[in-house]
Parts: C-alpha cells; sequence; structure tokens
C-alpha cells in the first residue's frame, strides 16, 4: 500500500491539485469560503441559541464551536467523498490508477480546510478566556480519529453511490438527523445517566466530546473514551476497504 | 520471452436495467427473485502474445470487442477467465479526449495525464516542452482545455502518450486524429517508436494504415477471435472480402 503510494505520488499530486483548482476557480475569497461558513454556522448558533441552551453555562461559545468544527468537517467530507469515485469515472475506466485516490485526494482538501477553521477556533478559544493547557496536544488522537473515520466513511458513501444514486439523499437528510443527535448546540447534562451514555454510540459525538473534554473542561478522556473512538474508525476503514477490494474490478460495470 | 501474454482471455460484461433501479426497486427485486443480471460476453477465449518490437494491428467490426480487450491489456479490466502477463511499463490511450478535465489549462492537463501513464514529476518536467511543441499547441499552453477543438485534443493526448516511450503502447483509433498534416507526423511518430523496440497495439478501422504499419494481426469478430499471425496481408484480405460480403466467416463452437 505504502508503496504503491509512493509509486502514485505524482498522481496524487495532481489530483489534490486538480481538486482545489476546480472548487475556488473565479471566486473572490477562495478558500475563505470554506472557513467562513462553520463561523456564519457559528454565529447563527450563538446569537439564536445562547438564550436557550447557553444560560448558566461558561464558555458557551467554545462548546458550540467544538460541535460545528467537528460536525463541519465531517459532513464536508463524507458529502463531498461520497461523489469522488462517480465524478472520475471518466478517469478510471480509461486509465488503470487505483481508485481510492480520487476519495484520498477530496479528503486532503478538506483536511486543510479543518486545518484553517482550526486555527480559527483557537483564536476564539483566546477570546473566550480558554486557558491552554499541555492536554491540548491529546487533541491530535480525535483529529487523527476523525480523518480516518472519514476516509472510511467516503469509501463506503463512495461505492454505494455508484451503485445506487439514492444515497445522496438518503445522506443529505441522515447527516441532518445526526446533526441533531450530536449535542451541537446543547447540553446532554439534563438525561439521564443512561441517555447520556446512548449519545455515543452517534461516532460524531464521541469526536466532539472528547474535544470538549480538553478543551472546556481540562480533563482527559477515559480509555474507555479512546477506545470506542478507535472502534469507530476500524470498524468505518474496515467496511470501506472491504467494499473496495470486492468492488474494484466492478465499479466500471456500473457507471 | 514475450512482452505481452494473453491468454484464453474472456470477458462478461454485465448488462440489463440493473444500473438504473434504485434501493427500492433493487430490495423489491431481490425479495422476489427477480433480480437478474444478463450477461454478455464481449471476448471469448482470445489468445496471442507479442515480442517485443512487434506492431499489433487489432481489426474487427464495430462490437467486435477490441476496446474491452485493450482494456483487460492495460489492466483497467479483470478478465473473467484468463489471464493477461505484460512485461513493463504500459501506457494505454482509449478514448484519447476523455479523461481531460476541461476547466484545466493545456499545461495542468497535460500533467495529470503524464501522472495517469505513470510518468514521474521530473520526467514530465523534462519532457514538457517536446509534448507542447509535437502537439503544436505552444499559444495554447494556459488556456482552458475545453477552448481546444477536438483535434487539438487528441493531438495532445498523442504526444503525451507518444513522447514518453513506454514498452508497451496502446493506440485505439488514436491515428485517425488531427489534420492531415499531423497525421503524417504521428505515424512517422509511430515508426520511430516500432523501431526503437516498443511493443505497439493499434486498433484502427483504416485498413491501410494496418497494411502499412502493423506486422501482426488479430482479427476479432463478435469477441471471437478468427485470426492471429504475422501474414498481415493476408488477413487483412480475408477481412476485406468479408467487409465486401464475399466471404462468410463461421463463429467456433464453444
Amino acid at each position: 500500500m505504502i508503496e504503491k503510494l509512493k509509486r502514485h505520488q505524482f498522481l496524487f499530486e495532481e489530483l489534490v491539485k486538480r481538486d482545489f483548482m476546480k472548487k475556488y476557480k473565479r471566486t473572490v475569497l477562495g478558500m475563505a469560503w470554506s472557513v467562513l461558513s462553520p463561523l456564519m454556522m457559528l454565529l447563527v448558533m450563538r446569537l439564536v441559541f445562547t438564550q436557550f441552551f447557553g444560560r448558566g453555562m461558561d464558555h458557551y461559545t467554545t462548546y458550540l464551536f467544538c460541535g460545528n468544527l467537528i460536525f463541519s468537517c465531517f459532513n464536508e467530507s463524507t458529502s463531498q467523498g461520497m461523489t469522488s469515485l462517480m465524478g472520475n469515472a471518466s478517469i478510471f475506466t480509461k486509465v488503470n490508477v487505483p481508485k481510492y485516490l480520487f476519495l484520498l485526494s477530496k479528503n486532503v482538501q478538506t483536511l486543510i480546510n479543518f486545518g484553517l477553521t482550526l486555527c480559527v477556533f483557537f483564536v476564539f478559544c483566546l477570546l473566550d478566556h480558554i486557558t491552554f493547557t499541555w492536554k491540548f496536544i491529546l487533541l491530535l488522537y480525535p483529529v487523527l480519529c476523525l480523518v480516518l473515520f472519514n476516509i472510511g466513511v467516503g469509501m463506503i458513501l463512495s461505492a454505494l453511490f455508484v451503485f445506487f444514486r439514492d444515497v445522496q439523499y438518503l445522506w443529505t437528510i441522515f447527516t441532518q438527523l445526526l446533526m441533531y443527535m450530536s449535542a451541537i448546540f446543547y447540553t446532554v447534562d439534563r438525561y439521564s445517566p443512561l441517555m447520556q451514555k446512548m449519545f455515543y454510540l452517534n461516532p460524531v459525538y464521541a469526536f466532539i466530546s472528547y474535544f470538549r473534554k480538553i478543551v472546556i473542561y481540562g480533563t482527559i478522556p477515559t480509555p474507555w473514551h479512546h477506545g470506542l473512538m478507535l472502534l469507530y474508525v476500524a470498524l468505518a476503514l474496515g467496511i470501506g476497504c472491504l467494499i473496495y477490494k470486492k468492488y474494484n474490478t466492478r465499479f466500471l460495470y456500473y457507471v | 520471452m514475450s512482452i505481452l501474454e494473453v491468454n484464453n482471455v474472456s470477458i462478461r460484461y454485465m448488462t440489463g436495467d440493473f444500473k438504473d433501479i434504485g434501493i427500492k426497486e433493487y430490495i423489491t427485486r431481490r425479495l422476489r427473485g427477480k433480480y437478474e443480471v444478463k450477461k454478455f460476453w464481449a471476448d471469448k477465449n482470445v489468445t496471442f502474445s507479442l515480442e517485443k518490437g512487434d506492431m499489433l494491428g487489432i481489426i474487427g467490426t464495430n462490437g467486435a470487442g477490441k476496446s474491452t480487450l485493450l482494456k483487460a491489456i492495460s489492466g483497467i479490466m479483470e478478465p473473467t477467465e484468463g489471464y493477461v502477463k505484460r512485461e513493463g511499463t504500459i501506457a494505454a490511450l482509449l478514448e484519447l479526449a476523455s479523461g481531460f478535465d476541461g476547466d484545466l489549462t493545456v499545461r495542468e492537463n497535460t500533467y495529470l495525464r503524464g501522472a495517469m501513464l505513470g510518468y514521474t514529476r521530473k520526467f514530465m518536467n523534462e519532457m514538457y516542452d517536446q509534448i507542447i511543441e509535437f502537439a503544436d499547441l505552444k499559444e495554447f499552453e494556459d488556456r482552458p482545455f475545453k477552448q481546444l477543438s477536438s483535434g487539438m485534443k487528441s493531438r495532445l493526448a498523442f504526444s503525451i502518450a507518444c513522447l514518453v516511450q513506454p514498452d508497451i503502447l496502446i493506440l485505439d483509433e488514436v491515428l485517425s486524429v488531427g489534420d492531415g498534416a499531423f497525421r503524417r507526423k504521428s505515424e512517422a511518430k509511430m515508426k520511430e517508436i516500432i523501431y526503437s523496440g516498443a511493443t505497439s497495439i493499434l486498433v484502427s478501422h483504416s485498413l491501410e494504415q494496418v497494411r502499412e504499419m502493423c506486422t501482426k494481426i488479430l482479427w476479432l469478430h463478435k469477441g471471437h477471435q478468427i485470426e492471429f499471425g504475422d501474414d498481415v496481408q493476408g488477413i487483412c484480405d480475408r477481412y476485406q472480402e468479408m467487409l465486401d460480403g464475399k466471404r462468410k466467416i463461421t463463429i467456433p463452437a464453444n
């Protein structure tokens, strides 16, 4: 796999470059758009929800931002990853290239967007009087997990999308629902302990709450929390790779 | 030691309306046991091998399975039965103008195509000027690709694939592109590549071209291999007879 990646490094770079150019072509703000959209979301949520959910709560802005940051990354990466295979059908039906390159190239793009938004996030943390501790280094773990998880889900979705175009609409609805279940703008304190645990069935929530624990509460999440995230990553990547392996030579019958 | 060995290759396509149905339809058909995929053999028991320096011409009417066979040779498709063994790098030019991106400039497309064909960045940096010069697209370098005429697009594709000296070069209806001047240039280039020892495969509907350039001929008809050999003129003559309706061909029974 590594060797293969090395051999296709040039192609990969060119694909990333192409995706970038196509996405930001003829836009005035270019990449700033990608940062702007979660910020707008944040602004609206902040204005609307502070009176309802943010009462008597410190660092509500940061709380919101954590949720938005992770969720928008997940949303962008998966929904764009979904079309990556189909969108490059004219290439992989004519040239023999590893098909996961298209997905990875899209993910590089979302990762860079995520990086930019993360910088803005830290600025907001400063403004919100969050104390930075050494524990912030641990944030690398959820970021890494999120990236791998996104790739895994992207693989599953992009393969399914080749077979069934319905997936696109289903996924839009699903992510909407998921957003409301990810406790982005509300806290889960009022739910029973059992319900609070149930929230962890949602992988995105697990990532978000890891972020919050470190940034807002300054605590290190339990080993159990770490393990759960790893499990989600392994599941998504495992299923994704399996599907790609199995259908690698059959995608081209369907496009 | 043959550079390319195609052994008893059969390729089955899946056809039918299974591509167009949604999830609901798919599930109901599966439940009723009505889900069926029609099978269609695009190529059946094709066997041949090429030595270094050979120039193979594949002839056959439309739907003979030529392009499908090329896809199997270049590794895009897996043969359903049999195997393809290849030595060295392979550059396949299938349906030339596709795979380019209309929004990117000529320069960007050149690099992207080069990358797809498996070249390194260093190599492309060295060859870039030569490629553009050969394609005669110097003044179009920074124009979006979609503004080129279709002849120019094919010229660029041909130039990228040819100037790089792959061990095996596959050309699907490539030489019939461009204007007369470019066609002469590209034929000369092809000959240069053949004489330099590369193995090439050419699919063409121009029998003249095939007669003139090829050293071996593979004749396919509806997926079946009718003839293969180095009797270029003989096979072409018989093919021509069939085209003229003077000869009936019998498909070998399976």
